[in-house]
């Protein structure tokens, strides 16, 4: 298996005219949890989305192991997509259908199961996020909290190799946070993923991350990259006032 | 991980070592491939034996081994045989683990299944309960009305234009369709008939007072329900599950001011321009059918419409239009502020104004009428 899960080379994003960000570069290895990081609009999410394959990048290459992700035709792309897992800020459950038929949906459609087997896939995902007993409940029914870890057990339920999330802390109390800080650590032990992760919650990004990217919303480019640790020690001053709250 | 044989299936085989069952894996997991048959592993379980699970020559796993040995794990548990899962791989160990942390919690969901009659009784008690609900936006809209007319509305003027040319001006192409082709209708299915004793000349008469009086309104009433109602439910459900209007209460903002009185106040002022229009291309399309099809010039067919058609007829047809409008929008407003907090939620509030609001352009429909024909109007 390749060291490498994830490369982005010379990646410029813009809407239109508009450059959000430019020529960013860096490797996500196998295994890492890797934050991407950054304040307010400086582009993380836009990141996320051209790494999912939501929206093209502007200039520069995304490659997803030896396979540049933008320049294959979309089925290939389309087969890449279905390797990664994404946790969408809100949870993104699709609000008609119950918890289980969330999960299975993309089990259905992709891995050729017959719906008992899909359903028994199902209510075991939930069970791995705390969620056991809730297979039937709307979307609509459980807690924000409740509507996160479901929608992790949807991202993962192809065993993708890679997880993304974007904020997933976002609207959670410490606790709960924290929780699910812990849940992604355990997963990320027992299946061997590589985790992506958009935040700006300080205490996630210390307790998980162990690589990370700056994206400065001033230069419109990355300014630092490493372990977020080390960064709030020896980083640019920029870094390392975001990374202490401010304070010297 | 190597492995020596391409693509091993997965099996399980039953051991005994001593006292203890052993349940071996092996093979390469993965969901989507068959799996082996669960029996043997099943049968083996109930003894008062120890049961270790074990893997050997396992290739690569995914949840499709998990799920197998959650369901051994879960029977044996259920027998109360102890179960020794130590000697599987470790992140497969710490996955069933994870997965029987939490107890299964036993909680029917709010909208669990039941029978028709408990669902029947369920509604009626909900609706009832919806009552006190449905006439304080009543009551309150009223009061915005008459406050509206007084010139002391909160709202946002920029907004009641807006909304006035979105749902005026910017209906008259669909209006302008429907009414003509309406018109037509009823050119035709009345010259067959009056053509019979050559009485052409009273499609005049027909399509007019036909087109003024009922057909006019109720067409500008259903486009308004399917073009408008719809799109104000929409609009405010949305609002809703964005929390936009929370927002606004939480200013001290009146909603209904706010939000619901722009909204049926620009649909019942355009009510009646529309309706005007209407009957005017509807009249128009009857002309033309009884020009080109059944020979009745256009002069004579004027002087007939115009000798056909009183005041009371446009003022019976605009009333009717205007009425119809203001419970098009009343009912797009309210479901549109009842919407739950989801995207099928909003769905079911836009169904749900179209719905009501074509059928209370009926009920009224057949009040007014039955209303102005005692009346002698």
């Amino acid at each position: 298996m390749p060291e490498v899960a994830l490369t982005v080379n010379h990646l410029t994003m813009a809407f239109g005219t508009r450059v959000i960000q430019r020529d960013l570069s860096f490797d996500i290895r196998r295994g890492d949890i890797f934050v991407i990081m950054g304040g307010s609009g400086c582009g993380k999410s836009t990141l996320l989305r051209h790494l999912i394959g939501l929206q093209a990048p502007a200039q520069g290459k995304i490659h997803f192991g030896d396979t540049d992700f933008w320049q294959v035709d979309e089925s290939t792309r389309n087969a890449i997509q279905r390797r990664c897992g994404v946790l969408f800020q809100s949870g993104a459950l699709w609000s008609s259908l119950t918890l289980q038929e969330n999960i299975a949906l993309p089990l259905l459609e992709f891995a050729d199961l017959a719906p008992e087997q899909a359903n028994e896939l199902a209510s075991m995902k939930l069970a791995l996020v705390g969620l056991a007993g809730f297979e039937d409940f709307y979307p609509s029914e459980i807690s924000g909290g409740m509507k996160k870890r479901a929608g992790l057990a949807r991202a993962m339920a192809l065993d993708p190799e890679i997880l993304f999330f974007d904020e997933p802390s976002a609207g959670l109390d410490p606790l709960s946070s924290a929780r699910l800080d812990e849940l992604i650590l355990e997963l990320r032990a027992s299946l061997g993923a590589t985790v992506v992760i958009v935040t700006h919650e300080l205490a996630s990004i210390f307790a998980i991350g162990n690589n990370a990217i700056f994206l400065d919303a001033e230069t419109k480019t990355m300014i630092a990259s490493g372990d977020p640790k080390q960064l709030a020690v020896d980083g640019p001053a920029t870094v390392r006032a975001f990374l202490s709250r401010g304070k010297p | 991980m190597a492995v020596a044989v391409p693509t091993p299936t997965a099996a399980v085989s039953v051991r005994q070592d001593g006292a203890t069952t052993l349940l071996v894996f092996s093979g390469n997991w993965r969901v989507g491939q068959p799996l082996p048959d669960p029996a043997p592993a099943l049968s083996a379980i109930g003894g008062t034996t120890g049961l270790r699970l074990t893997a050997e020559r396992l290739g690569n796993w995914d949840s499709s081994l998990l799920a197998f040995v959650l369901r051994i794990y879960d029977a044996a548990i259920a027998g109360g045989q102890p179960i020794d899962c130590q000697q599987l791989p470790d992140g497969l160990a710490r996955l069933i683990r994870l997965a029987r942390a939490v107890p299964r919690v036993e909680r029917p969901p709010a909208g669990a299944r039941t029978g028709w009659l408990a669902r029947l009784g369920h509604t009626a008690v909900d609706r009832w309960h919806r009552l006190p609900d449905l006439l304080a936006f009543i009551g309150e809209l009223t009061l915005a009305v008459a406050r509206f007319f007084m010139g002391r509305a909160r709202y946002r003027q920029g907004e009641f234009f807006w909304l006035i040319e979105e749902t005026g001006p910017r209906a008259l192409p669909i209006v302008s369709l429907i009414s003509f082709l309406v018109g037509t209708i009823l050119a035709y299915m009345g010259a067959t008939q009056l053509a019979l004793f050559g009485a052409q000349i009273y499609i005049a008469d027909l399509v007019g007072i036909g087109m003024v009086r009922e057909i006019a309104a109720l067409m500008t009433g259903i486009i308004l329900a399917g073009r408008t109602g719809a799109a104000y439910a929409a609009q405010l459900g949305t609002m809703q599950v964005n929390e936009e209007i929370d927002a606004l209460r939480t200013l001290g903002i009146p909603v209904i001011e706010f939000l619901v009185l722009p909204r049926v106040m620009a649909l019942t002022l355009m009510a009646p321009l529309l309706t005007l229009y209407a009957s005017v291309v509807g009249v128009g399309a009857g002309a033309l059918v009884a020009a080109m099809v059944y020979d009745v010039g256009f002069n004579a067919y004027y002087f007939q419409t115009v000798a056909a058609l009183s005041l009371p007829h446009f003022l019976v047809g605009l009333s009717k239009g205007t009425v119809y409008a203001a419970l098009v929008a009343f009912a797009g407003c309210l479901c549109g502020m009842r919407c739950g907090r989801s995207a099928q939620a909003v769905g079911e509030a836009t169904t749900a104004a179209v719905v009501l609001g074509i059928l209370l352009i009926t009920i009224s429909a057949a009040l007014l009428t039955i209303a102005f024909q005692r009346l002698e109007i």
